[in-house]
């Protein structure tokens, strides 16, 4: 008998805090019981810098706020046969989609040369820094997403319910208790 | 005789004059809503509440019960307008749950748990709205509005104040505090008012309060907003 093949899950962190991701850890040792299902592809975990082309799941934690998450986005939807956005961030912008309402230019200014105690501030150009969005978007506004685990962050828990379910080829549901937008 | 009508297939008995929200209530069975409130005159504009009568759609809070009606409410369709309504409030204003004193105790959070709400769906607005804390107890944060008007009812209603109003039509619909200035801290209200304990959001919210109550420990932590229907 061949074992079953394993599941190939990535995962990123973009305009997130990686609190999520520390909240996927704390599903503690049933990571040992996931990984008799599972191989993680690109992710932090593993510091493994491209998706392969058949990855399974990929799991996306935060928001879009400058280019470079968009085309890291892209490149997880391209790969991915199902997207899960995790946590606030990913799913409403979150915190830094608190910046929504002022303009780029402004909070730029303020940072970098208006705020008290910067002598001869100037602007970060360096061509190696992603450019930033006017506004931070959800990543639903881009790509397709096939699955939302909401919270800030998501319990591990509900990060586990929602895996569980789609290896048992289950619709996710995240009941009463382990659905929080908070 | 008592007078029944069928909800989801149930009999719900009711007197004359209840609405079918305050038929249901009574039977024990939860219709969410947002803009209802039982002590209030219904304002019928939240559509939270919509049923279908006979095949028809109407809102329960403002439809008098009637003898044979049958009325359909916790079905999949109408429950997925209630979810895309839902949405739809979220983008608009800015409901950012994780910085909200309200959060665990918003009936808004917790209905759109109730109707399992996974995303906003729609793109958010993003809207500029500021912040009065003009008033010494009472802080208004106008992000979280769902324009339910419960305020303004129950400041005229209640406390003869007339302190809120919602302003302008359509999507430019938007609450105003009843002063010159615009601002809470120049009109007579008072802690004391039944309009600071009304707001289903974290808009009306009570100064120096905040977390005094852990999250985890609040009203829709320890059971969903389903179960809250009281049923007598």
């Amino acid at each position: 008998m061949t074992a079953k093949k394993k599941l190939k899950v990535a995962t990123t962190s973009l305009a997130g805090c990686f609190g999520c991701h520390m909240s996927f850890l704390d599903i503690d040792e049933r990571l040992f019981t996931l990984l008799e299902h599972i191989e993680f592809d690109r992710s932090p975990l593993t510091d493994i810098k491209e998706c392969s082309p058949d990855c399974d799941i990929g799991i996306i934690e935060g928001g879009l706020c400058n280019a470079e998450n968009v085309h890291v986005l892209r490149e997880f939807r391209k790969n991915c046969k199902i997207l899960i956005a995790m946590g606030a961030c990913a799913i409403n912008g979150g915190l830094p989609a608190q910046r929504n309402h002022l303009q780029l230019t402004t909070i730029l200014e303020e940072v970098y040369h208006t705020s008290p105690g910067l002598a001869n501030g100037m602007i970060p150009n360096d061509p190696e820094l992603p450019l930033p969005l006017n506004k931070v978007h959800p990543i639903h506004e881009v790509v397709k997403i096939d699955y939302f685990i909401p919270g800030c962050p998501p319990s591990g828990d509900a990060i586990w319910k929602v895996l569980t379910d789609l290896l048992a080829g289950k619709e996710p549901e995240l009941g009463h208790g382990l659905m929080h937008y908070d | 005789m008592t007078q029944t009508f069928t909800l989801d297939g149930k009999t719900v008995p009711f007197e004359d004059g209840q609405t079918i929200m305050q038929a249901a209530t009574k039977a024990g069975v939860f219709i969410p809503h947002l803009c209802y409130h039982p002590e209030f005159k219904p304002h019928g504009s939240c559509k939270l509440c919509t049923v279908k009568v006979n095949g028809r759609q109407t809102a329960s809070c403002t439809m008098r019960a009637m003898p044979g009606m049958v009325v359909e409410s916790d079905t999949e369709e109408i429950n997925a307008e209630r979810r895309a309504l839902t949405q739809m409030l979220f983008v608009e204003g800015n409901h950012f749950c994780p910085s909200c004193e309200k959060s665990g105790n918003c009936q808004l959070q917790a209905t759109a748990y109730h109707l399992g709400m996974m995303s906003p769906h729609f793109d958010h607005f993003f809207p500029n709205r500021a912040v009065d804390a003009s008033h010494p107890e009472v802080l208004l944060d106008f992000n979280r509005c769902i324009l339910c008007s419960l305020c303004v009812r129950a400041s005229r209603d209640v406390d003869g104040k007339n302190v809120f109003a919602l302003s302008g039509r359509g999507i430019k619909t938007h609450l105003i505090v009843n002063a010159k200035s615009g601002r809470l801290g120049d009109t007579d209200f008072t802690l004391a008012d039944k309009a600071a304990q009304v707001c289903p959001v974290g808009v009306i919210l009570v100064k120096r309060k905040g977390f005094s109550v852990p999250i985890g420990e609040r009203t829709y932590d320890k059971a969903p907003i389903a179960a809250t229907v009281e049923g007598r």
